[in-house]
């Protein structure tokens, strides 16, 4: 179980020159072509902010302090995660013949949409800052749990995406039945409102969303100003260890049969 | 350290039919066999290998040779390791680099640069390795001028030098390469026939799938002949091909024998068709070509003795009667063609059925597929019954010279040798 798991880390650290540059590849493919390029990786969470900001302030009038910035410290990681899962849930599937024609590590396609979302989200969190910055909020030395934080999210990401980027092979369903599912998610994750809203007997219903802990994290070290709360970030850190040794351990037995499948 | 490059020993390989359909599992019929997804062994397989041993020793250029659908690229697939066998082992020493598909990982949206980088790491290879070999990689491919230009935008053929370039500029120890040489133009083939030759001399193994049987002939020191899965024959590349090609004639005699049967000379004789005309009054009533022995054939070696045999029946008397032949190519080229009235042969009265023949001596076709309009007609060119495109034969030869028949000939050359 834990020698494969070993085996699987340390080829994807061999081939880290090969991520690097196919994430580079992914992120300039993704605007390539386009007049304002690299610019609308600022653009489409500038445009989110903006109209969830007129439909939350404006429209619903919604009573919180600074809640503009507060949705927004909550959507960006959002982003990362859904659109990583949209993307890496399908990348062995489309990967056509580099799994079926080179001996390829199929483990590194829906590794590199992780990657490449994940260098988005970093590319919008200055404009995070500066808007929490015009609102008077500065979140100082607590950036120090940022890495943390990413890196346990990145975990966990990466294992669920590999895992179902595996399944998706032989159940293509999972694509369709994900982008459905994901809107689900995200209205049970306390992105739009706080923790503290939710009524109490609900409240560990809320916890039990692995998301939700990750959003916490977010929101106490960029809008709270405060630490992490450990009781959050211990739990996702066991979540994230499983959901990554799942992850690999799925794709690593069915992995000599993908390019038969496909 | 042994001194075979690969081993394989016991291999079996075998596909799900369902796969081959494109069959995929969805949620209901998930839902409907839970376990389907977990059983290895269900539905119909399709076997493709059982049992196979090869070893293909260090240094060694292997040919392999066989119809479609025989294993060829599966048998490399698994020597890239793409696919895993079922059963039995595969050793391999040394790095391998494949060109199963030229091109493969190549981003369309990306510069040539760009994807030398990408498709190097793939094939293994350290950015600082890369750099080192690049020039080396552009300039083999002769793509210094579009290397910075969009993929997409290359034509296939540039495309195939940029593959061949990377994989073989690579440095690997074995090099699988799968019938990719037809695709570029003749000059860059005869350069990556070269590249391979070098690599030979540098005692590295390459394995050459390919349908071009004289590149073997030249270039292998082995060669397999892959059937249906198994190994049908192997050794020096002249044996396994002759053995080939014999089966290859066998193969095509039959598949003659049933087109025959099904339609040539079935419109009957005094009906208008595209195939057949004529009044009818003469009906050529079987047409055959028949080797030395007197075997119905079609398919024959260059040189050998064939008979065209025509066998009628008149209906009406006539004594106005001349029997002539053609020879087309498969582009409708009359070759040859003449008549008992042209070569003043005199017929005698004709029984009221009969056979004719006409005999080609030791005939030095070209390879290559030929048809026979036979017709019976009066001296002023009215057609008895004219069958065109009657009979079609095979002509096998060793020799690529190109035309339609071989001109007795002789080259001289300086020093007045005659060769």
């Amino acid at each position: 179980m834990f020698l494969p798991i070993r085996q699987h880390l340390q080829e994807v650290f061999r081939y880290r020159s090969l991520i690097h540059s196919l994430i580079l590849r992914e992120l300039k493919a993704r605007y390539r072509g386009s007049v304002l390029g690299f610019l609308w990786t600022f653009l489409n969470p500038l445009l989110l902010l903006g109209v969830y900001a007129l439909v939350f302030n404006v429209y619903f009038r919604i009573q919180m302090e600074h809640y503009a910035g507060f949705m927004f410290t909550g959507l960006l990681p959002w982003i990362w995660f859904s659109s990583s899962l949209m993307e890496g849930t399908n990348a062995i599937t489309s990967g056509g013949s580099l799994i079926t024609k080179v001996l390829f590590p199929g483990q590194l396609l829906p590794l590199v949409k992780v990657g490449s979302n994940l260098m988005n989200f970093l590319l919008s969190l200055p404009i995070l800052f500066v808007f929490l910055g015009f609102m008077g909020i500065f979140p100082g030395w607590n950036l120090c749990w940022l890495p943390l934080i990413l890196l346990i999210h990145f975990a966990f990401i990466a294992g669920l995406v590999l895992g179902l980027a595996t399944l998706n092979v032989f159940l293509r369903d999972i694509q369709h039945i994900l982008a459905n599912l994901l809107t689900l998610w995200f209205f049970l994750t306390p992105i739009l409102y706080p923790l503290s809203q939710v009524p109490g007997p609900f409240k560990k219903f809320v916890l039990l969303n692995p998301a939700s802990l990750f959003t916490l994290g977010y929101q106490d070290i960029f809008f709270y100003r405060r630490g992490p709360d450990p009781w959050h970030l211990i739990p996702a850190l066991i979540l994230s260890v499983i959901m990554l040794g799942l992850g690999i351990a799925l794709f690593e037995h069915y992995k000599e049969t993908l390019a038969e499948k496909l | 350290m042994t001194n075979s490059a690969i081993t394989i020993q016991g291999v079996s390989k075998s596909f799900k039919k369902i796969i081959l359909r494109g069959n995929h599992t969805t949620l209901k019929t998930w839902l409907l066999k839970p376990y389907s997804l977990l059983s290895k062994s269900h539905g119909e397989r399709l076997e493709v290998f059982s049992g196979l041993d090869l070893e293909i020793p260090q240094g060694i250029s292997l040919g392999v040779i066989g119809r479609n659908g025989s294993g060829k690229s599966t048998l490399l697939k698994l020597l890239a390791g793409i696919y895993k066998p079922d059963a039995g082992t595969i050793r391999v020493n040394g790095r391998i680099s494949s060109l199963i598909e030229l091109g493969a990982g190549f981003h369309p949206e990306f510069t040539g640069r760009e994807n030398v980088f990408i498709n190097g790491a793939v094939l293994g290879l350290s950015r600082k390795e890369i750099e080192a070999r690049f020039d080396q990689i552009v300039r083999f491919a002769e793509l210094e001028s579009f290397i910075d230009a969009p993929v997409r935008t290359y034509s296939s053929g540039m495309y195939i030098r940029l593959g061949f370039s990377v994989a073989v500029n690579v440095d690997p120890d074995i090099l699988l390469v799968d019938e990719v040489l037809a695709v570029g133009d003749e000059s860059f083939s005869h350069k990556c026939i070269d590249k391979m030759s070098a690599f030979k001399k540098a005692g590295k193994t390459i394995v050459l799938v390919t349908h071009d049987l004289p590149t073997v002939e030249r270039f292998c020191e082995l060669a397999v002949w892959l059937d249906g899965g198994c190994l049908r024959a192997q050794g020096d590349p002249r044996q396994v091909i002759d053995a080939y090609r014999q089966e290859v004639a066998r193969w095509e005699e039959t598949r003659f024998q049933e087109e025959r049967s099904e339609g040539v000379c079935a419109s009957p004789a005094g009906q208008l068709s595209k195939n057949r005309w004529g009044n009818g009054d003469l009906e050529i009533t079987r047409v055959r070509t028949l080797d030395d022995q007197g075997q119905d054939r079609h398919v024959f070696q260059d040189g050998e003795d064939i008979t065209i045999e025509m066998e009628y029946q008149v209906h009406r008397p006539t004594r106005d009667v001349v029997f002539g032949i053609g020879i087309f190519n498969g582009e409708g080229t009359c070759g040859y063609g003449t008549n008992t009235d042209l070569d003043q042969v005199v017929l005698p009265e004709l029984p009221s059925r009969g056979r004719i023949e006409f005999k080609l001596e030791k005939p030095r076709f070209i390879e290559g597929t030929y048809f026979l309009d036979v017709a019976a007609h009066a001296r002023d060119g009215h057609a008895y019954d004219y069958l065109s495109r009657c009979v079609s034969l095979a002509i096998r030869s060793s020799s690529k010279d190109t035309g339609f028949y071989r001109i007795p000939h002789r080259w001289v050359l300086p020093g007045g040798i005659q060769s």
